[in-house]
């Protein structure tokens, strides 16, 4: 893996917002690659910057400098390669529109032809387990199937990078445990290389195949660890692995570090 | 008797019953004297058949008083919402041209009719635009706030989409701005309404408000009542269809406001 190019490759980002109040070093300074098929997790406390680094790399925000390439061309503007299933999910669907053309709108703006469209809509919801909900508006929904409905569009799009920002930090621990799974799934399924941010660490290390920690603002990487727990992962028995509490404590005490300020790496 | 049964007969029953004792108060006041500017109901619903629902007035005054009255708010609406996404969406533009739309807003429109009057003469021209001159300000000013106001949160997912253009506008700007439009468009229809009227009283052969001044010149009281009953009856007609098209554009709006209400 390490001698292929990588997919994503970030480079000394620093963001700092300008505010009323004066300027928010939000990002210190972030480098890291991720390469194609990667399941990465971002953790990090409340506040450090998660957000912020994630609207820089899909290009919502431009940073402040250093740079964020996919594929080895700078990014610039959102691509096309990437999905971003935001944080508020229930602000990121289209009140006006059904479940079924909320996931569908991304296509059409593709150019992808009705009957195509159609196709890959019902099979992306069908996939979140929503097929009964296709016609329903997303205010009809709970929380836990407005986020399905969010990662269905972001599946039908068939990205190459999905990007997910704390997308189950708002929903009840059993659905959580469900959405989990299904990210686990997709991942598997499609090939596809996602960016999982959670401030949630054991949710870190049980979605993951990497995790990077990131330090308070301004935002630094702590550690970048490789999970080694076995790819078929269950609920119930991988939490209960050894090496899972072992791995869970030791990015408890790194984020505790980063919290007093020691980088130990 | 279910609750909710009970309070919509009671509503039915103030919607078609106020109205009747209103008219009967007034037939009781009016019966027997000889109050030249009162008259009874009787006289004014014979003036009503006899004037406007023959043909001749029909279209001499009526249609085409309300022909002016649609093309002119629709002129209103289109303008309004075209220029309004338009500023709403572009910062500088909209904090450049606000404060001076805010001063127009704030001329009451009759003051322009002499101007317009100067401009454009005394035709349909000159009627279109006092009308459009002041229905279209609360379009126009809800349309930029609308815009302005989106969820950064769906303007983000827009782009991260690559959700551009025409498919923006029709399925994201429009849509998210369509509560605050529609809110416009209420105004924008009874400020039109009493443009058309007003335009018609300066310089006029025809329409709805010549015909009311000049039944009041000749002292045919009886008719020019009439006349303002059937403003009444034509604002309270748009009032409904305005009332079905919104409960259509923003069903999704009304449906999540109950939903969040629980
Ligand atoms: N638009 C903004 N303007 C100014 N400061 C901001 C803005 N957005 C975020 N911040 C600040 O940047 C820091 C990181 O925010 P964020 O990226 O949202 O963190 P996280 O997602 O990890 O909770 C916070 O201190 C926050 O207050
Ligand atoms: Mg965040």
């Amino acid at each position: 893996m390490a001698d292929k190019a990588p997919l994503l490759s970030v480079k000394e980002l620093k963001k700092t917002y300008a505010s009323a109040t004066g300027p928010v070093e939000a990002i210190g300074s972030i480098t890291f690659d991720v390469h194609a098929g990667e399941l990465v997790c971002i953790v990090g406390p409340s506040g450090c910057g998660k957000t912020t680094l994630l609207k820089c790399l899909s290009g919502l925000l431009a940073p402040t400098s250093g740079s964020v390439r996919l594929d080895g061309a700078e990014v610039t503007a959102p691509p096309k390669k990437m999905a971003v299933v935001f944080q508020e999910y229930g602000r990121s669907l289209y009140p006006w529109l059904t479940v079924a053309d909320n996931v569908a709108l991304p296509l059409r703006a593709q150019g992808i032809g009705k009957a195509e469209r159609t196709a890959a809509v019902e099979r992306a919801v069908e996939e979140v387990g929503l097929g009964h909900a296709m016609h329903k508006y997303p205010w009809q929904l709970s929380g836990g199937m407005q986020q399905r409905v969010a990662i269905a569009r972001a599946v039908a799009y068939q990205p190459e990078v999905l990007v997910m920002d704390e997308p189950f930090a708002a929903v009840d621990a059993q659905t959580r445990a469900d959405l989990e799974d299904l990210v686990r799934r997709v991942w598997q399924d499609l090939g596809v290389t996602v960016l999982f941010v959670t401030h949630d660490i054991d949710e870190s290390v049980y979605l993951g195949e990497r995790v990077l920690m990131l330090t308070n603002s301004p935002t630094t990487i702590q550690e970048d660890l490789a999970i080694d727990l076995p790819a078929e992962r269950d609920q119930l028995s991988t939490r209960a692995l050894p090496r899972f509490t072992e791995l869970r404590t030791h990015v408890y005490e790194q984020i505790q570090r980063a919290k007093r300020g020691e980088l130990v790496r | 008797m279910m609750p909710a049964v009970r309070r919509s007969l009671v509503s039915v029953g103030l919607a078609v019953g106020v109205p009747i004792l209103l008219v009967l108060a007034w037939a009781l006041a009016t019966q027997g004297t000889q109050n030249l500017y009162f008259p009874t109901p009787g006289k004014v619903f014979d003036a009503f058949t006899s004037t406007w629902l023959t043909g001749a007035t029909m279209t001499k005054h009526v249609l085409p008083s309300l022909g002016r009255f649609a093309i002119g708010v629709v002129l209103s609406i289109v303008i309004g919402i075209v220029a309004g996404t338009a500023i709403g969406a572009t910062p500088w533009l909209r904090s450049l041209l606000e404060p001076m739309l805010e001063f127009f807003r704030a001329i009451p429109p009759v003051a322009l009719v002499p101007v317009i009057m100067l401009i454009l003469g005394i035709d349909d021209s000159m009627k279109l635009a006092v009308i459009v001159s002041g229905s279209v300000w609360p379009v126009l000013l809800n349309t930029i706030e609308g815009v302005r106001a989106m969820d950064p949160v769906l303007t983000d997912t827009s782009r991260s989409y690559r959700i551009r253009g025409a498919l923006a506008y029709r399925y994201f700007v429009l849509p998210a701005a369509s509560p605050q439009i529609m809110a416009g468009v209420r105004l924008c229809l009874s400020i039109g309404l009493i443009l058309m009227v007003i335009s018609e009283m300066f310089a006029a052969s025809s329409g709805l408000g010549y015909q009311i001044l000049f039944f009041q010149r000749q002292y045919m009281i009886a008719e020019m009542w009439s006349g303002i009953v059937l403003l009444g009856i034509v604002g309270v007609a748009v009032a409904a269809i305005f009332q079905l098209v919104e409960r259509r554009v923003l069903h999704w709006y009304h449906g999540s406001r109950e939903v969040s209400r629980g």
